[in-house]
């Protein structure tokens, strides 16, 4: 079966956001509803002598939009069966079929479906499907200034980059086996880590 | 705001309930924004509809704001109206031929065009300043109006009473080009009519631009970010352009590009962790703002004890670095290494324990840093513009240089002159705007003390160019493309009352896309469009060794009654009676084709116009990475700097004639050395009195400077919030998005906390540019920093120092 995925550089991201924004041109999105969310995870500590401070201060951003997991929380708990995983590996909602009840969202540990409130049901991350079926790249992909992100077969991005897709603040990839791999940040810290915090909750 | 902007932007509105509607409001275009949405129910846009039904086309247009890059932008366009926005997906993207990819604004354009707030039609103010009360006005009764004022103004008190404001908002084009304001329209306008009161420096680089100078001589340029790739160590200094720069053509892709290249070592000196480091960088050094002049000279200390220093190159291009290289009218021990040692005028050795009571850095950090900065060559020094937006940011760019002096890292490949990023550009043929036939010019930051006491005003105690003097206060203020009549300039709750007397600055005419707060209190408002409607040539980006220029394309049609700049001042020239040699019998896209043709005949090697127009970008891959001063580093004797002894001054004999010869007062310092003083309001200040917290600004992604600033869907992704540490919050009982008051002496603002560790402590930061909104109690909303700052200028240029101001915080809401 054919399964794409991302690649996801967070040791280039600067968190800019352009991603996230240009997406939400392209899809017609409003506030509060992002298929890219961008996590900001940050730690250390400071020291002060006297007049002087020293610290261990460390921060790094992660971009993740859906992971068309290969066994996704979203699907197995939507009533509906409007989520689904399509012959090409893209989870999506039937928005027809969906009825908002919002089970997938409170399943999914990524955050990836989103309560549209206008349009009384859920929506997600398709992966441009319909741009990748003619041969493009997923918008946000070819919008990224950093060149951090990466999108294709899913095997082809593992050969190239390995298969890491653990980091906090994301859950263990063991839940759900997402489609996407991580190239680390020098400052990543793994996903139990209880050094730092998510540092931007009301941004994802 | 989100419904109407919903409504707007809806895909689906069905098209014959658009036609149906548009009889409605045509007549009745004086409503509310919200109801004269979606903006194409006009009857103008009626018939372009009908003709481009349900066909999708790309056209090439950009963004123009002043960020330092630029970028392309392919609107979709469909039934005549933007759908989304696309960016440059030409090529491969190879490295050196890359796409020139816009950020997260660029991106957001759609909304900045389709913007509740755009401005629709002329209005006259019928409320006080700042009130937003306008009536709608003709754009002949505009014209009329305004044509009458300057008319009388020049009678009454002459040319040099009318001022173009600083305005940076389309800066990146060139029949719009607002910035600088001779070189913008308004400025052939006046020009024909007489000439206006001009400015020098800018908000942004004011004193690095007055400071570095006597270092260098004239703009102080440093190697291109691509040259990266040539470098051992980086060093940043209050450089962060992941968010100052961050176009994916811009310097930030050189930076990331050059650095992985090379494998470069990456230290960052900022008050804040910034998105450039990030975990790119091998440390990160905060530093409390205001200081870097004593980190420096510490770092100096230890590479002189140490003999790290390059003295064949001090020697060869250097002035004042020790004795042996003084001037002659320098007094004795008055050079950099007796400064450093203590042997100089005021005693003190300059050591790392010095310095980090003063900077906030443990001392063995700082000789970590001069050891590893003084033995590891090529090292590139790059300053951005935060550290010199300081009270004495004058000096402190000019000691950022001492390293790449005292290293001898200049004119080489990966090496620089600590400078901010230079690089290549493709000569273009720009608008001619004639001669100004007034010579007196301002330091921009002083427009303000130029209403109030103008012709106080001298150069010895104002910096005035041009004349000794001014002879009249301004009374006439043309303000295009802008926001610093109120938004952008220190201070906002003086200028408010200085511009509630209407006698004093008699007009203010405001051109914007927008009701910024600066439109807010013009006395007349002219619709301008924005890039989108119409054509323009698109360039003076930072873009490292492939530079490149853009043919924007006008996407939709003029949107309302907005009119272009050319027609505006084509219009105002007709009143003037000028008409005739302002145009040259040219319309917009006539002076187009002129100035390409002109350009063309000088670089034939680029496209034609029309196939300008198709490909949108022209890119050259330039072979060499620009590096400053390689040839006066080659052959100083051929190839002399414009510096009065035509070598590097790291004493200044101008600096010293200036120190002796200006009106200073007892903490403002003009200095011939680059030497460590406090400010008012610095971190010594901070000790005393009743605001113990520095405050400083940033550039932030959310906006640039003020533009993109009322984009809701921007303003949701990244929020304004102030960054505090958690030492500072915990006392003050402040957690994580909790609501705070932050206020001093000149004003107070109300917005969210971050509370973060990357923030040095006792420092506390907010981005700039956000909107100033007021309550009716003068405290904003917004969280704009303007109501915080002061318009007390910097000693030397006169400039603003936006980044020195002491606050106190606390709490209002807990979340």
């Amino acid at each position: 079966m054919k399964q794409y995925g991302f690649y996801i550089d967070s040791s280039k991201c600067t968190g800019c956001k352009t991603c996230q924004l240009s997406c939400k041109d392209n899809k017609d999105l409003d506030i509060g509803v992002n298929f890219r969310r961008v996590y900001e995870y940050a730690g250390g500590d400071w020291l002060k002598e006297g007049e002087i401070y020293r610290q261990s201060v460390y921060s790094y951003y992660l971009s993740i939009a859906c992971n068309h997991c290969d066994q996704p929380a979203c699907t197995k708990v939507c009533p509906s069966g409007a989520m689904h995983k399509r012959e090409d590996g893209f989870v999506v909602v039937d928005e027809k079929t969906c009825i908002g009840c919002k089970y997938c969202s409170m399943a999914c540990p990524y955050g990836a479906p989103q309560y549209n409130e206008e349009k009384g049901h859920m929506t997600k991350c398709d992966g441009c499907f319909e741009r990748v079926e003619q041969g493009m790249q997923p918008v946000c992909v070819g919008s990224c200034p950093l060149r951090a992100l990466e999108f294709g077969p899913i095997a082809q991005l593992r050969e190239k980059y390995g298969t890491n897709a653990d980091v906090a603040p994301l859950p263990s990839s063991l839940t759900t086996k997402p489609n996407i791999v991580i190239k680390q940040n020098r400052n990543a810290r793994p996903t139990d880590d209880q050094s730092g915090h998510l540092a931007n909750p009301k941004e994802v | 705001m989100k419904i109407n902007l919903k409504s707007l932007l809806n895909p689906q509105i069905d098209r014959r309930g658009f036609l149906k509607s548009s009889a409605l409001f045509s007549g009745a275009a004086a409503v509310t924004a919200g109801l004269t949405l979606p903006f194409k129910t006009t009857k103008v846009q009626a018939s372009t509809l009908a003709e481009s039904a349900d066909k999708e086309k790309v056209v090439w247009s950009a963004c123009t704001v002043n960020c330092g890059s630029r970028c392309p932008l392919k609107m979709h366009v469909e039934n005549g109206e933007i759908k989304w926005v696309d960016t440059d997906n030409s090529g491969d993207d190879n490295y050196g031929e890359h796409q020139v990819r816009a950020c997260l604004r660029g991106r957001s354009m759609r909304r900045r065009v389709y913007n509740p707030d755009r401005l629709k039609y002329p209005m006259k103010r019928i409320g006080k300043r700042g009130e937003g009360k306008f009536k709608r006005i003709s754009w002949d009764e505009a014209f009329t109006d305004i044509a009458a004022d300057i008319t009388r103004i020049k009678k009454e008190y002459g040319n040099e009473a009318i001022y173009l404001n600083y305005g940076t908002g389309t800066l990146g084009g060139t029949v719009t080009k607002s910035w600088p304001p001779g070189g913008s329209l308004l400025a052939r306008l006046m020009n024909l009519s007489g000439g206006y009161l001009n400015h020098y420096g800018d908000y942004s680089s004011a004193q690095i631009a007055a400071g570095l100078s006597h270092t260098y001589g004239g703009w102080a340029n440093n190697n291109s970010p691509s040259d990266l790739e040539n470098s051992k160590l980086i060093v940043q200094f209050g450089n962060n352009p992941a968010e100052t720069r961050m176009s994916g053509g811009g310097v930030i892709h050189h930076f990331m590009e050059g650095k992985a290249k090379s494998n470069a070592r990456l230290i960052v000196v900022d008050p804040r962790y910034t998105d450039t480091a990030g975990g790119r960088e091998d440390q990160w050094i905060p530093i409390r703002p205001g200081t870097d002049t004593a980190f420096i000279a510490a770092m100096a200390h230890v590479m002189i004890t140490e003999n790290l220093v390059d003295q064949p190159f001090l020697d060869k291009y250097c002035v004042g670095y020790d004795e042996k290289t003084l001037p002659k009218s320098a007094p004795a021990k008055s050079d950099y290494k007796s400064y450093i040692l203590g042997s100089g005028e005021d005693a003190v050795e300059k050591t790392p324990e010095w310095a980090s009571k003063i900077t906030g850095i443990p001392a063995d950090i700082i000789i970590k840093a001069a050891r590893e900065i003084g033995s590891t060559k090529p090292c590139a020094v790059i300053q951005g513009w935060g550290i010199q937006r300081t009270a004495n940011g004058e000096i402190a760019s000019r000691a950022v240089a001492m390293l790449s002096l005292l290293t001898g890292n200049v004119g080489i490949n990966g090496g620089g002159s600590g400078a901010r990023e230079g690089g290549s550009s493709i000569p273009f043929v720009r608008f001619p705007t004639l001669q100004n036939p007034v010579e007196a010019s301002i330091p921009m930051f002083l427009w303000t003390d130029a209403i109030v006491r103008g012709p106080e005003m001298t150069a010895v105690k104002d910096g005035i160019r041009g004349k000794d003097k001014l002879d009249v206060p301004i009374k006439f203020i043309w303000n295009y493309a802008g926001n610093c009549i109120i938004n952008q300039h220190s201070d906002i709750n003086r200028t408010h009352d200085i511009l509630q007397d209407e006698k004093a600055c008699e007009m203010i005419v405001v051109i914007d896309n927008h009701m910024t707060s600066s439109a807010k209190y013009a006395d007349i408002i002219l619709p301008d469009l924005t890039t989108s409607e119409q054509s323009d040539f698109c360039m003076d980006a930072s873009a490292g060794n492939m530079p490149y220029f853009i043919f924007a394309s006008q996407v939709i049609k003029p949107q309302f009654e907005a009119k272009s700049i050319y027609d505006i001042c084509t219009g105002l020239a007709e009143k003037l009676g000028v008409k005739e040699a302002f145009t040259e019998g040219r319309d917009q896209e006539g002076w187009l084709r002129h100035l390409y043709q002109l350009t063309r005949a000088q670089d034939p090697s680029l496209p034609e116009f029309e196939a300008m127009r198709k490909q949108g970008i022209y890119k050259r891959k330039v072979k060499d990475h620009f590096v400053a001063y390689q040839d006066f580093r080659n052959n100083p004797k051929a190839n002399p700097l414009s510096t009065p002894s035509g070598k590097i001054e790291i004493y200044s004999e101008k600096l010293a004639e200036l120190a002796e010869t200006w009106d200073l007062a007892e903490d403002e310092v003009i200095h011939p050395l680059p030497v460590y003083a406090p400010t008012f309001e610095g971190w010594e200040d901070s000790k005393q009195g009743n605001y113990p917290l520095q405050l400083t600004g940033f550039h932030y992604k959310s906006r640039t400077h003020s533009t993109y600033g009322n984009v809701s869907l921007l303003q949701d992704a990244a929020p304004q919030e102030m960054w505090i540490n958690p030492m500072d919050a915990q006392g003050r009982g402040i957690n994580n998005g909790d609501l705070i008051r932050i206020f001093n002496d000149r004003g107070e603002l109300h917005i969210a906390a971050k509370v973060t560790p990357r923030i040095l402590p006792g420092v506390v930061a907010l981005g700039e540019g956000a909107w100033y909104a007021p309550d009716g109690q003068k405290i904003d909303h917004g969280g704009c920093i303007n109501v915080l700052t002061t318009q007390r200028p910097s000693p030397l240029a006169k400039g603003n120092p936006q980044h020195t101001n002491l606050v106190d915080v606390q709490l209002v809401n807990k979340v």
